[in-house]
């Protein structure tokens, strides 16, 4: 693990640059033995170890950061913990099955599956429509798209990102809701033998408003990440591929897509991760019903995230810390599916570098 | 924003002016004596208080007025909720609160202890009527019984031309469309009194119960009024309900409520008004806490109507002048009328004179 950091450090956030992917490609080739050049260069140079020199200042500092992100998370976890218990104390109901909220009554019955089968519903879905978008999209600005037009189209992309989460929802609210609606009606005329289409209505405020809504949310990230990756896929893996005959499109399945792979599953977590977390967008966009269905185009549909935006305000203590227990719920599951994330991408760039 | 800024001050004249031809016996100079006010300026009084977000418009429209009226004085509220702002005044960090429900039992003997050889008195002041709004191509009018709104919202009518709804809109043309019924998804006062009047009213087709929060299956949640505004405003064959000021700047249609009198009646300030006419009050030495007669049979009343109160104390309290004068200014004639304007309907003048003799004992 310890031999690699320079490398991941590549393949999440990246070298800018037009050169960084030939010099990675030159650079992977003897990287081995480029762990050893450093002290061959400067070690006679270096001066004495000075007793409270910058080298154990700066060292103390990054330890104090690194340990603070632990604590940061410990304190997180144990004040969720602590607000939540005496609320789940007081439910009436099973907090894992039910499907209502209603914790500010005087007997309190709330349960989180409805919020939770929303969340994870909404934000699958979300990931499904963006992430073949944004593959292309990478692939075409890395791969196909002349250096002039990638560049700035690259920087349009990364607009979408600094676009406030509330501006997507009024849109997805205010316009957008009528184009799916419309959409809507035509899939349940044509599809709705199938349950996802089905139903009477009404339309529109649906599970697939919040989940496009996302996905243009979820779109920039995916994009820039993987067209990171796919720019530094080593020159001479492209070039090899080429020279065996390859088409483009033959060479990118060849070489860059299995290199980039572990760094697009990155990126795909790191949306997905925006996607469970988005808060106001997905308030406005969706039915906010407490209920669990599979139909996508019906009003309805509820995160829990936006459940918390609804209904924070109002709240009693009860309700606030069902609230937090509900967010208790989504730590858990951004959790798991970071640490899902983090083991694929583990597997992955071992069996990459004992085959390289 | 220079038209902005002249635009707020003539609105602030405005008021002014309205505020003073209300009591236009005094004839005194304005403002500049200091005592042009319907109610007895305190000199450097400051109040905070908090509460029901129902009657937060009205607040902001009192304080303007009063604090024109009164120079060097300051109220401050807060629209946190009701519960909050009852919990402030038990906590004392709250000069008066903003209610949209009387105190309730268990509340009644902490809020006494804040009130040392008084207690604290339910005021009803702002009238919010509740408009049934919908958006239906080519129908104007519509009206609606409790039992057939219950039913919508119930979800067992689920067409607009549904036989219950044709009955009561003879000649009509309702389409043959889904209704989309849309409720707060926050909880909210409106919710409660709404569900509140279905639930009182309509006992049989209503199951819900009432509560500020939805309660009932399906539907279309939408983020505060003006979230449902927008949302009826902009979705054919919807349905929703919404505070009478939020209808009318969103321009929505409104439909008429059938009374205990077997009339539909159109909302309006007036005939929202005429529903706390004969309305019970509760409360004793001074409380006024109402009973309210959802199927009053008072000619012309609308009947979806909430009350709010302000909840303050008769005797004990440090400011008890100050609110006294702040109060005394709210539920004057001139207080109430400044309110039309935002969608309120102003107290009947029976139930009016009775807040003002509270108010005036208030020591």
């Amino acid at each position: 693990m310890g031999d690699y950091p320079s490398r991941s450090d590549n393949a999440t956030a990246g070298d800018l640059g037009v050169t960084s992917r030939h010099a990675q490609g030159a650079g992977a080739g003897v990287y081995p033995s480029s762990n050893d050049e450093p002290p061959v260069g400067g070690g006679g140079a270096l001066p004495k170890k000075a007793r409270f020199s910058v080298e154990t200042a700066f060292r103390a500092l990054s330890t104090a950061a690194g340990a603070m992100v632990l604590v940061i998370i410990v304190a997180i976890a144990a004040f969720l913990v602590s607000k939540a218990v005496p609320a789940l104390q007081k439910n009436n109901g099973n907090f894992l099955t039910e499907t209502t909220w209603f914790p500010n009554d005087a007997e309190p019955v709330f349960g989180i599956a409805a919020l939770a089968f929303g969340t994870v519903l909404s934000s699958l879905l979300a990931l499904l429509i963006s992430v073949p978008i944004a593959l292309a999209i990478a692939l075409f600005l890395s791969h196909y798209a002349p250096k002039r037009l990638a560049t700035p189209l690259g920087f349009v992309i990364d607009l979408l990102a600094a676009v406030p989460s509330v501006v997507f929802g009024l849109w997805g609210r205010d316009y957008f809701q009528q184009p799916v609606r419309d959409f809507s009606i035509w899939l349940n005329e044509y599809f709705g033998w199938l349950p996802i289409f089905g139903g009477e209505g009404p339309f529109g405020q649906s599970i697939m408003l919040g989940a496009l809504v996302l996905a243009i949310m979820v779109l920039p990230i995916v994009t820039s990440l993987s067209r990171e990756v796919f720019q530094q896929t080593p020159g001479m893996n492209e070039e090899a591929a080429l020279a065996l005959g390859a088409t483009r499109w033959e060479m990118i399945r060849t070489a860059v897509l299995p290199y980039g792979k572990p760094g697009v599953i990155a990126a795909v977590m790191l949306g997905l991760g925006r996607a469970l977390g988005e808060t106001i967008a997905l308030a406005l966009t969706l039915g906010i019903t407490f209920d669990i269905s599979f139909n996508l185009i019906q009003n309805g549909g509820n995160s829990i995230a936006a459940n918390i935006a609804n209904s924070f305000a109002e709240a009693n203590a009860t309700g606030r810390g069902a609230l937090i227990a509900s967010g208790l719920v989504l730590f858990a599951i951004t959790l798991v599916v970071n640490m899902t994330a983090r083991a694929i991408i583990y597997r992955r760039r071992e069996f990459r570098d004992s085959a390289a | 924003m220079k038209l902005q800024r002249s635009g707020y001050l003539a609105g602030i004249a405005l008021t002014a002016t309205i505020a003073l031809t209300g009591c236009g016996s005094d004839n005194e100079a304005p403002a500049a004596s200091g005592s042009a006010a319907p109610g007895d300026c305190v000199a450097g009084s400051s109040l905070t208080a908090q509460g029901s977000t129902a009657q937060k418009n009205a607040m902001d429209e009192w304080i303007k007025a009063y604090q024109g009226q009164c120079a060097g004085s300051a109220v401050d509220y807060q629209g946190n909720g009701s519960g909050a702002g009852i919990e402030a005044f038990i906590a004392g960090t709250a000069d008066f609160a903003g209610s949209d429900s009387a105190l309730k039992e268990e509340e009644v003997a902490q809020a006494d202890a804040k009130c040392p050889g008084g207690k604290a008195l339910n005021l009803p002041m702002v009238i919010g009527p509740v408009a049934v709004v919908y958006n239906v191509q080519g129908v104007d009018g519509l009206q609606l019984s409790a039992s057939t709104i219950a039913k919508i919202f119930a979800g067992t009518v689920k067409k607009w031309n549904d036989p219950a709804i044709a009955a009561e809109n003879a000649g009509a043309t309702l389409p043959d469309a889904t209704i989309e019924t849309v409720h707060r998804s926050d909880e909210s006062g409106t919710t409660d009194n709404f569900t509140k009047y279905l639930s009182k009213s309509a006992e049989a087709d209503w199951s819900f119960g009432n509560a500020k929060a939805w309660k009932a299956p399906g539907g279309t949640g939408a983020a505060k009024s003006d979230g449902v505004a927008t949302k009826v405003k902009s979705t054919p064959n919807t349905i929703s309900y919404v505070e009478l000021s939020f209808a009318e700047n969103s321009d929505l249609q409104k439909a008429k409520i059938k009374n205990g009198a077997g009339e539909f009646v159109e909302l309006t300030g007036e005939s929202a008004g005429k529903t706390f006419e004969n309305a019970t009050v509760k409360g004793t030495d001074g409380d006024l806490a109402l009973e309210l007669d959802y199927n009053t049979s008072t000619a012309g009343a609308y009947p979806i109507v909430l009350v709010t109160y302000e909840i303050a104390c008769s005797k004990g309290s440090a400011k008890a002048k100050e609110i006294q004068s702040f109060l005394k200014y709210t539920s004057s004639t001139a207080g109430q009328t400044a309110l039309a304007e935002l969608g309120y309907a102003p107290l009947p003048e029976t139930l009016r004179t009775k807040v003002e003799a509270s108010v005036a004992a208030i020591s």
